[in-house]
């Protein structure tokens, strides 16, 4: 076999969790902005804002699916919570974005900790059917209070104006970029605090959890909240990029389309998100390029998006039961071991640095 | 002092506990025994929060503890090892004895209580990057320990800790629990099944059969009581 060096030093990220993760976001912030400014077009950019909410809401999610262990169908309607805060925000006042989006994030975590309360003596199927009733239901409200939340017709947002020459798309996804990278980094370093290791210890073991000193039931509610903020960033950024928020925005196919996404991109991790995200935005573009090639027409355009996601869910599940980053980790250590470890090595020094 | 005054324990139709009393005193070690079925494990999480006595009183240094949750109970300074070892898999063991020493509040106080664990447990230290799913048996057992150990506790109560534990590994767990008892002024309470190995350790005594105390005296004094031993204890 082959001896590769290992990778110099310097080479290695820092221990500490907040500066790797700090360093990680300001490389990745590099590439988005090379990537949208220099790259793509503006139509492809404006996919990349997506894929960057479309991350936030998959982020939150797997927090408290893959961490905590909670499984959510409702957070389509979370993230309706958050568009129609910022929404009904840029109607009637002339709060600053930040404001706003920090307000929406506010009312959306709000709104996880009432479901969280009662989710805290539910488990398994019985979570996911009361979830599953918010994500059908919630989002229906916007046509009952017609006067408020203007029924079908929706409400109209106000995009965030640019400073100078700036394309405003290029601007606004410039934002939701930024916003999906502070979560990111505020998540990742949340699942290396104490509240990371306690959600995972009532995931492992409520029993376990509680004898060492843990409130179960708040720690619970507090990833409903974490997650369901993110869930309202989310929904705020859709807002923007849609243009307008209306009830038919959030159907119960959105709430199962960011849940399929987070169990593909891989429950539990961040980058997953990201995986998922790319996954429930361009998978569309593919679908309606090959129905297109195809001549299948509209109607077919629409069933292809779902079978090719459907397809390639299975296909990973299969592949990869820890979806696609937990299928990449796997790769990795298999090639670390191959590469850089002497054969017939020591099995429990591996055991150890395979831990990270 | 820990004492158990009165409790009587139900699921559904069954009666696990009727009537138990004991006293655990500072810095000794009381053993539970009694074979399957007796109502050990269910006195011990009585006394954890884990169920809720129907009648009876708990009380720790003179505080009543029946009613209050489990996340309270471990506040006031009692710690549970529960059988079947109570570690979290998914973290490290550095991570679960983090996890154990929460409910100190302050950095520096979590980081010294870890150290002088993992000094108590040679083992553990070697293998504190280590997934607790990684762990042996008694490696695990050590880490349970460890992680109540963690949270400075003033009461221990160990659910039947030789369970499936090589015959050398228990009595060096022994050594550590007697050595705790006495040095750290620790109440430990000791269930076992394992009546011989606890009752060379214990002070006191109580024998559980159906639900009931069917005897309580010093360890020493059951010990030499073959009637007792041959009926209940079956050594």
């Amino acid at each position: 076999m082959p001896k590769i060096p290992r990778p110099p030093k310097w080479f290695h990220l820092p221990r500490q969790p907040l500066v790797r993760h700090l360093i990680l976001a300001i490389v990745a912030a590099g590439g988005f902005y090379l990537l949208t400014n220099d790259i793509l077009s503006t139509y492809n950019t404006v996919l990349v804002g997506e894929i960057a909410f479309y991350a936030i809401a998959l982020g939150g999610l797997s927090i408290l699916t893959g961490a905590n262990g909670q499984i959510s169908f409702g957070h389509g309607a979370l993230m309706a919570v958050g568009a129609y805060t910022a929404a009904l925000l840029m109607v009637h006042t002339h709060f600053n974005l930040v404001l706003e989006l920090l307000i929406a994030i506010g009312a959306a975590a709000i709104a996880g900790v009432i479901v969280g309360i009662p989710a805290t003596r539910l488990k398994g199927p019985y979570l996911a059917g009361m979830t599953l009733i918010l994500a059908v239901g919630l989002p229906l409200l916007g046509n009952q209070y017609g006067s408020v939340f203007n029924g079908d017709q929706g409400l109209v947002t106000t995009p965030p104006s640019p400073p100078g020459s700036v394309n405003p798309e290029l601007w606004l996804t410039w934002i939701e970029i930024l916003g999906a990278l502070v979560i990111m980094v505020l998540l990742a370093n949340l699942m290396k605090s104490r509240f990371g290791r306690m959600f995972r210890a009532v995931r492992d073991d409520e029993v376990a959890a509680s004898l060492a000193g843990i409130h179960v039931a708040r720690t619970k509610v507090i990833a409903f909240a974490v997650s369901a903020g993110c869930a309202g960033l989310a929904g705020a950024f859709l807002a923007l990029s849609s243009g307008v928020v209306s009830s038919g925005e959030f159907p119960l196919s959105l709430s199962i389309e960011i849940l399929a996404g987070m169990v593909l991109g891989g429950a539990g991790t961040l980058v997953g998100a990201w995986w998922g995200g790319i996954a429930l935005v361009f998978f569309p573009q593919w679908a309606s390029s090959i129905s297109k090639a195809a001549g299948l027409g509209t109607g077919g355009n629409a069933y292809l998006g779902t079978i090719i996601f459907g397809a390639v869910l299975v296909l990973v599940m299969m592949l990869a039961p820890s979806g696609i980053q937990g299928g990449f980790r796997r790769v990795g250590s298999f090639a670390d071991r191959r590469l850089f470890r002497p054969r017939g090595g020591d099995v429990t020094k591996s055991l150890q640095t395979g831990s990270e | 002092m820990l004492e158990v005054e009165g409790v009587s324990v139900q699921y559904g139709a069954v009666r696990a506990l009727e009537d138990v009393s004991l006293t655990a005193e500072v810095g000794a070690i009381t053993t539970i025994l009694g074979a399957n079925g007796a109502g050990k494990t269910t006195l011990l999480r009585a006394m954890s929060g884990l169920v809720h006595p129907r009648r009876g009183t708990i009380r720790f240094d003179g505080r009543v503890l029946t009613g209050r949750s489990v996340e309270q109970v471990v506040r006031a300074g009692i710690a549970h090892v529960p059988e079947g070892r109570g570690v979290i898999e998914e973290l490290t063991v550095e991570e679960n004895l983090r996890l154990g020493s929460l409910i100190l509040g302050s950095r520096s106080a979590q980081k010294a209580v870890i150290a002088e664990v993992l000094e108590l447990f040679p083992p553990l230290r070697d293998a504190r990057n280590r997934y607790a799913s990684s762990l042996s048996g008694g490696e695990r057992q050590m880490l349970a320990i460890a992680r109540a150990l963690a949270s400075r506790p003033k009461a221990l109560l160990l659910d039947e800790p030789s369970l499936g534990l090589a015959p050398i590994v228990t009595a060096r767990l022994m050594a550590v629990l007697r050595e705790l008892s006495r040095s750290a002024s620790l109440t430990i309470i000791l269930v076992e099944q394992n009546a011989r190995s606890a009752l060379s350790i214990a002070q006191s005594a109580v024998v559980l059969n159906l639900g009931r105390v069917v005897a309580a005296d010093t360890a020493s004094s059951l010990a030499a009581d073959t009637n007792l031993r041959h009926h209940y204890l079956g050594f």
